[in-house]
């Protein structure tokens, strides 16, 4: 979460750990059939330095999941490893304390400054007390708080963005190779937590932590994990993968259901422009023969021509009729533009472009503004039908 | 002359500040043994409303063995402790007097301070956000520090509250100390009655009344002070971010 304040990063930390789940199981004595919040022999792996999303429908064991890893609830059976060593086996204080704990109220001390807060874990560590303002002034830059604004605040003087930033950088206080994160924007509104998400998603791509992250919400556990975790009530894991891998092929009704029917239209959100193979557009210079442009669009179905300059930036369209049958083409015949897309657009935002654009065809630039290709929507429904690409199923983060 | 008259005259009377029967000696006497009582619930009381606070295990249990203590009058226990503390005086080897005035007052004004403070120390760290505990629990703080570190310091307010009760009631039932022989300024009451002295037993009155009011208004301010700031900030109506 880079802000303007955003020290130099002196200790950018790449320590990380592999979180596994090995066959756990949490059942409660209670009566009730669906037992809720019940995890049944749940087996993934979080490689080291990703995101996984645990989501799902309330009382699917989520949260239990989460709070296994931590231990504030221990597996009926099953182990959890941490870097292959089981967490069962180690002193669940200083378990506690290597790992990042969020939650979605924050839980910062009321009667702490934001300083103090921040210093929770370091204090018991037994930090001396340089070391622990200094590093709480290092984190609070980090996620874009002021320190000498921030650092002397109380809790209540802070809106629910800033306190989820404080969240934040308290977790992340003793550098912990994991963190575990339990609907940490669930609290706030959703401007701000678009915007926390993406200050998060910065952060974690310098941080490289292990986390896991519950939340109920599909379209933010697309957006924010490496992998995400499907689970369904009874504490089944209905499915793990890549984002791209559940939305193009849920493995079961529940997914597809819990995806959304739009779930053609979310992948676009996770697919670029520079997925697609460009369509060459058909162009011409002004001052360039009218009538050898003319028959060259003619020839062509797609009839615009698309007028550029000199150092091939688009300057815009001229439809088939406005083509005059002789002279020389001017600057001043482009009537219309389209959308400027560049290689790192999600073809969510193209498609939404296009459909409110005159000229139904995104035009490609590079960062100088060079024209690289067009973008049609048919191409863009094309790939929303396309099975998951073996590139994709294997790539990084989304975001 | 009028009973208001009589009663400012008898307290201004210099020789009713002075001597075994003074003013300062009485109210000595009074403090003594409200503060020792005080001191003695607390010491039972804090650990125990604490420990079930914390636990959460066996609150309604101690909740209602503190009540049922309330129901029992003190002027009860004082009438139930005073033959036995005064049988118990040969075999344990203390004055006979002490059985006859200290321990059976001590007695009584020590059940009575306990359930505000047991009932208020639990209260208040029930009252403490589950959430704000485990999520101080997930990050690695022990039992203790979670007691000492967050609980404590989130409830003083409430726990200060519950001393402060349980002070103004001992203070103003002490009183009844004087029933069995102890001194305190429940002296001049119970004489005053016995000796037909409206103005000594209204002059008892007035003090015994004063004494229980700058209790309350002292253990107020120490309440006020012990809340930490950030928590006087949050309960601040109108105070906080603009937005967010």
């Amino acid at each position: 979460m880079s802000g303007p304040s955003s020290p130099d990063r002196t200790t950018p930390s790449t320590r990380a750990a592999t979180v596994a789940f090995d066959h756990v199981t949490k059942r409660y004595p209670g009566t009730r059939a669906d037992n809720p919040g019940a995890v049944e022999d749940l087996s993934l792996e979080v490689p080291a330095g990703k995101i996984c999303v645990l989501v799902g429908p309330s009382g699917c064991g989520k949260t239990t999941s989460l709070k296994m890893v931590n231990r504030l609830i221990e597996p009926t059976s099953g182990r959890i490893l941490i870097d292959g060593a089981d967490a069962a086996r180690r002193d669940v204080t200083e378990l506690r304390r290597s790992i990042g704990y969020v939650i979605q109220q924050v839980g910062l001390f009321p009667h702490q400054t934001v300083g103090e807060n921040v210093a929770t874990v370091p204090r018991l560590l037994g930090w001396p007390e340089a070391r622990r303002r200094e590093r709480s002034e290092e984190l609070l830059g980090l996620v874009g708080l002021d320190p000498a604004t921030y650092r002397d605040r109380y809790p209540a003087q802070l809106s629910g963005g800033e306190r989820q930033r404080v969240g934040v950088a308290r977790a992340l206080a003793a550098d912990p190779p994991v963190m575990l994160m339990d609907e940490p924007f669930g609290a706030v509104d959703p401007i701000v937590r678009e915007r926390l998400q993406n200050e998060f998603l910065r952060l974690q791509a310098d941080l490289a932590k292990t986390i896991l992250f519950v939340t109920h919400d599909i379209d933010e556990a697309i957006k924010i994990g490496d992998l995400v975790a499907v689970m369904q009530v009874g504490g089944h894991l209905a499915q793990f993968g890549t984002p791209e891998e559940i939305l193009a092929n849920p493995a079961s009704d529940f997914v597809a259901r819990f995806v959304g029917a739009d779930r053609g239209l979310k992948r676009l959100a996770l697919a670029r422009v520079e997925s697609l193979e460009l369509r060459p557009a058909i162009t011409a210079r002004p001052g360039d023969d009218a009538a050898a442009a003319r028959s060259r669009i003619l020839a062509d179905p797609f009839e615009y021509l698309l007028l550029v300059d000199a150092l091939d930036r688009p300057i815009g369209w001229l439809a088939e009729r406005q083509v005059p049958t002789s002279g020389v083409l001017s600057e001043a015949m482009a009537a219309s533009m389209s959308p400027i897309l560049d290689r790192r657009t999600t073809l969510k935002d193209a498609l939404a472009m296009l459909i409110d654009a005159e000229v139904q065809a995104g035009i490609v630039v590079d960062r100088r503004g060079v024209l690289r290709g067009l973008v049609t929507v048919d191409m863009i429904v094309e790939r929303m039908r396309s099975p998951v690409a073996a590139a994709t199923s294997a790539a990084g983060p989304p975001g | 002359m009028d009973t208001l008259t009589a009663t400012v005259a008898w307290l201004l009377d210099p020789s009713h500040w002075a001597g075994g029967d003074g003013i300062p000696t009485r109210i000595a006497e009074h403090l003594a043994i409200s503060t020792a009582s005080l001191l003695a619930a607390a010491a039972v009381a804090l650990p125990v409303g604490a420990f079930i606070g914390h636990t959460g295990r066996g609150g309604t249990l101690a909740v209602n063995v503190a009540n049922l203590g309330r129901a029992i009058p003190s002027y009860a226990v004082l009438v139930i402790v005073l033959p036995p503390a005064l049988q118990l005086a040969p075999v344990l080897g203390y004055d006979p007097s002490f059985g006859l005035s200290e321990i059976p007052t001590f007695t009584a004004m020590f059940l009575l301070a306990i359930p505000p403070i047991l009932v208020n120390t639990y209260a208040g760290l029930r009252g403490v956000d589950r959430d704000l505990v485990e999520s101080a629990r997930g990050m690695g703080l022990r039992e203790g520090q979670i007691l000492a570190r967050l609980e404590v310091p989130l409830s003083i307010g409430v726990i200060v509250g519950g001393i402060r009760t349980a002070a103004v009631q001992v203070v103003a039932t002490a009183t009844l100390g004087a029933v069995v022989a102890y001194g305190g300024l429940g002296r001049y009451i119970i004489d005053g009655i016995a000796r037909h002295e409206n103005d000594r037993l209204f002059a008892g009155v007035v003090l015994v009344a004063g004494l229980a009011l700058i209790t309350e208004g002292g253990l107020a301010l120490v309440q006020r002070l012990a809340t930490p700031r950030g928590l006087r900030l949050a309960a601040r109506p109108g105070f906080g971010p603009a937005s967010t």
